[in-house]
């Protein structure tokens, strides 16, 4: 049931923020007993599935812009490379404060927003 | 600029990080881009470097597939449930909640124990023995 509510508590929070599902999948697969490198790969997973759905429903709402994402995509996958490199050799250590800070920002970015 | 901020985002999306937070900040504060086009870009930018990533993570054995086998119908109920509200409620406040808790895990991210100990091998991992226990139900 705790699994079912995580995916759960991640679905909403893409469906009413867009965004904050991943944010929130990496804590809580921690807390669940995952290492994390492990919760970060799983949440891009997670996140990746939801973004699927998340894409069919903005297409209906014709509001995807392909010309302005393709300025971006190609040095995206170059940054995916290296990161998916980093993510494995990062210490889970280091990785989870990274992370605090990264959270830490754009907890704030929302308050002063 | 594109380049760069390309780069970045892909590194954060594929980290686990939140590539969008990069992208989606560098189109609405310096690119003069509304919040509604910068999103569906971050959606359509983060289809293939998720692909990419997962593929890599695949390989390095970090993805743990029985657990999303439970997160992904749930997270779908979700999004259509947080898709309603959104519709009906201003999600403005709740937004406000998000971001304190934000804090409360990022400071507890930062200043946590280095304790890694028994979290390296998932078969000691508590999710692992919930969906071991899972299975022992069904078959029972």
């Amino acid at each position: 049931m705790k699994k079912h509510l995580m995916g759960l508590v991640c679905g909403l929070l893409n469906g009413m923020f867009g965004s904050g599902g991943g944010v929130a999948a990496v804590p809580m697969l921690e807390g669940s007993g995952l290492e994390a490198k492990k919760s970060h790969a799983t949440s891009v997973a997670l996140i990746f599935v939801l973004s699927i759905a998340t894409t069919i429903s903005y297409l209906m709402g014709d509001k995807l812009d392909f010309q302005m994402a393709w300025q971006y995509v190609p040095y995206g996958v170059a940054g995916a490379v290296v990161g998916a490199v980093l993510l494995k050799r990062m210490p889970n250590s280091l990785l989870r404060r990274v992370f605090g800070v990264i959270i830490l920002a754009a907890a704030v970015r929302i308050l002063v927003k | 600029m594109n380049i760069l901020i390309g780069l970045l985002a892909g590194v954060a999306a594929s980290m686990g990080f939140g590539g969008g937070f990069v992208l989606i900040i560098y189109m609405t504060a310096f690119d003069g881009v509304d919040q509604v086009t910068a999103q569906g870009v971050n959606l359509l930018f983060f289809l293939p470097v998720a692909m990419v990533s997962l593929v890599i993570h695949q390989k390095n054995r970090l993805i743990e597939w029985r657990t999303l086998l439970y997160l992904v119908p749930a997270g779908i109920l979700g999004i259509l449930a947080g898709t309603w509200i959104v519709s009906h409620v201003n999600v403005g406040m709740l937004q406000k909640l998000f971001a304190s808790l934000l804090i409360f895990v990022g400071v507890k991210e930062i200043f946590h124990k280095n304790s890694e100990k028994g979290l390296t091998n998932p078969k000691e991992s508590n999710i692992m023995k919930s969906l071991k226990c899972d299975d022992r139900e069904k078959s029972s």
